[in-house]
């Protein structure tokens, strides 16, 4: 599904050149459920955003379902983020003008031959599954970080994208709110077969997942299969 | 889409109460010059009552006379240069004969009317489009005889009869009597081929035909059986000009004398030195001016528009990491921006209806009727849209190569 081969990233400044990823070779199955765990500024979250498409990579190759993306443009670039793609970020990342509902809509926008009517019906499907039906008229505002976390899902899941990537989506939240959180992914890898690699500095979460890979300063240096979900 | 987008700029709109104040003062202040001056522009060249049909219309109001060392003389044409070369065009339907209006005393009731005066011929009515409130024009017939009938405005109406009868009564001008036949709506100064408070037989000048001069104090109305003959028009005439015999001509002086269209006439009068065209360069410079106008408020508009979206920075990261493309983003800031214009544009027209109205009762131009018609919002709309993408357009671009990382480390909601 997400195969990553011989990556580097190296920040560049007029005085200093920071490598963040070093000869990273990673390949995430369909339907695995990954956790990346590293201290902070070990490359984690960058590792994420170059599965992501947010980012490129200083040299090597990622390839997303078997398709070398390295020559796509912006254009297709988005466009295989919209299609394939769904993100949950530490801090919710939703846009706070709109209703908890339009925020879940957003990635269906950049679908054009989804109708309005199907965007609201598929919206509020994604915040049953999340648990929220009952706020859709609220703004984020309104709204506490458990359930902004699962807003900020159900949008990620509306597009019924192959992969969702999470940057420490349980970071910002209680215990109690993150068990919640992480039950919601936890359910979403095993019914529907979505491939999920969360970062996270939580030991706790990360035995949860199936395989756990461990970073630090910007390498890898442990890759373990603790479950296998398919099986189970 | 479009319904989400504007959604999210009203939001942003009302979110940002100071920032939506500046940019709509600013909106609506330029806009409402602009429309100001578009109505002023539209109201002294646009087809206003009583010249309906501009573009089947032409008025000859020089007659320039350049010597070989420059010397150069001009006025309004001769009854004669009129009648003789220019009343006797092929191509034209109608061609009137006109004077410059002066101005004449009249009194009522001991007290001193300033009256502007024009003498007119009877195609005079048949080509112009005057409304007639009361009565009807004086025809040929009043014209040949020199009767002493009269046309007056509405204005001179009220001021000399106030609710009495009009029409059949007399009025005294310039010490002379004339009888009133019709009564017409104001027409405004600024049409000066049609407008005066009097209208009067041109026959009643007939001492002033025999001045066989080319330079006079008259004007010609010509008018076209359709728009396309125009050229025409205007080829017979050069021709004409060529022929014309000049009693004392001195070797190498030039003549100059054009039928244009009032607008033409303006460009010709301000840029040509009377003997060119220059319709193009005058729109030029008028293009220049406004857009020289609209630069600093747009440099603002562009400037606020960067810091107001800047701070929106998280929502580009979170739309572009699911799947707006930089150019989708590009639509939407330019969308939103286009719709605080065309609200900005509201206020503008408003207020411009406004400043118009103030004008109008300020008796600034004699019978100004300075409005926002349908030529006018159109113009209007334009200018709010060519503002609106002219300050949305950089700013969303700049932003749009925001990369999505940088983009979601901006903010945290």
């Amino acid at each position: 599904m997400i195969t990553l081969k011989n990556i580097e990233k190296v920040y560049q400044t007029k005085s200093i050149e920071t490598v963040a990823l070093q000869n990273v070779n990673l390949t995430v199955p369909q339907g695995e459920f990954l956790s990346i765990m590293g201290p902070s500024g070990c490359g984690k979250s960058t590792l994420l955003n170059i599965m992501g498409l947010l980012d490129v990579p200083s040299s090597g190759t990622v390839e997303i379902g078997g398709k070398l993306i390295t020559s796509y443009k912006d254009k297709e670039l988005a466009h295989l983020r919209n299609e394939k793609i769904g993100f949950v970020f530490q801090s919710y990342h939703l846009i706070q003008d709109l209703s908890v509902l339009d925020n879940v809509e957003l990635p269906l926008l950049y679908r054009p031959h989804v109708s309005a009517a199907d965007r609201r019906k598929r919206a509020q499907v994604a915040l049953e599954k999340v648990g929220l039906s009952s706020r859709t008229g609220h703004y984020p505002s309104q709204l506490s970080g458990g359930q902004r976390q699962r807003v900020a899902i159900a949008r990620a899941l509306i597009g019924m994208p192959e992969i969702i990537l999470a940057d420490e989506p349980t970071g910002n939240l209680d215990s109690v709110m993150g068990e919640e959180i992480m039950q919601i992914l936890l359910d979403l890898n095993r019914q529907e077969f979505t491939t999920i690699v969360m970062v996270t500095h939580d030991e706790q979460m990360a035995q949860k997942t199936e395989r756990l890979v461990r970073f630090f300063d910007g390498q890898q240096v442990s890759d373990a299969k603790l479950y296998d979900f398919q099986k189970a | 889409m479009l319904k989400n987008y504007i959604k999210i700029a009203w939001k942003v709109l009302l979110r940002r109460k100071f920032f939506t104040f500046i940019s709509l003062f600013g909106i609506s202040f330029t806009l409402m010059v602009l429309m100001v001056v578009t109505a002023l522009f539209d109201h002294t060249f646009g087809p206003q009552m009583p010249e309906q049909k501009t573009d089947e219309l032409l008025f000859v109001n020089i007659m320039r006379e350049q010597r070989d060392g420059g010397f150069m003389s001009s006025g309004p044409p001769s009854y004669y240069f009129l009648n003789r070369y220019v009343h006797t065009l092929e191509t034209p339907e109608n061609v009137s004969i006109n004077s410059v209006f002066v101005t004449v005393n009249s009194y009522v009731n001991n007290k001193k009317l300033a009256l502007d005066i024009k003498f007119t011929d009877a195609q005079f009515w048949q080509i112009l489009d005057f409304n007639f409130l009361e009565g009807k024009p004086f025809g040929k017939q009043e014209v040949a005889y020199a009767s002493r009938v009269a046309v007056i405005n509405e204005n001179t109406r009220r001021q000399y009869f106030g609710t009495g009868e009009a029409i059949g009564q007399e009025i005294e001008v310039d010490q002379v009597n004339y009888k009133v036949v019709g009564v017409v709506e104001d027409v405004p100064v600024l049409r000066l081929h049609s407008y005066a408070d009097i209208w009067v037989p041109i026959t009643l000048r007939s001492q002033e035909f025999k001045n066989t001069g080319l330079r006079g104090t008259y004007f010609a109305t010509i008018k076209a059986r359709q728009a396309a003959d125009i050229p025409g028009i205007k080829n017979e005439y050069a021709h004409m000009m060529q022929e014309v015999e000049r009693q004392n001509p001195e070797k190498g002086t030039a003549l100059h004398s054009f039928p244009d269209s009032i607008l033409e006439s303006f460009a010709r009068t301000l840029l040509g030195k009377g003997r060119e065209g220059k319709l193009g360069l005058l729109y030029v410079i008028l293009t220049g001016i406004t857009l020289l106008f609209m630069l600093l408020p747009t440099i603002n508009l562009i400037n606020i528009n960067i810091s107001r979206i800047m701070e929106r920075s998280s929502e580009i990261g979170v739309r572009k990491a699911f799947g707006a493309s930089s150019n989708t983003i590009i639509g939407q800031f330019v969308v939103e921006n286009v719709f605080l214009t065309l609200i900005g544009g509201l206020f503008g027209f408003a207020l411009s209806a406004l400043v118009l109205e103030m004008i109008n009762d300020s008796r600034l131009i004699a019978y100004a009727d300075l409005s926002l018609n349908l030529r006018v919002f159109a113009w209007g709309l334009l200018l709010c849209l060519i503002f609106g993408l002219i300050s949305g357009v950089y700013p969303a671009f700049k932003m749009s190569r925001l990369h999505a990382v940088e983009a979601l480390k901006g903010g945290s909601k």
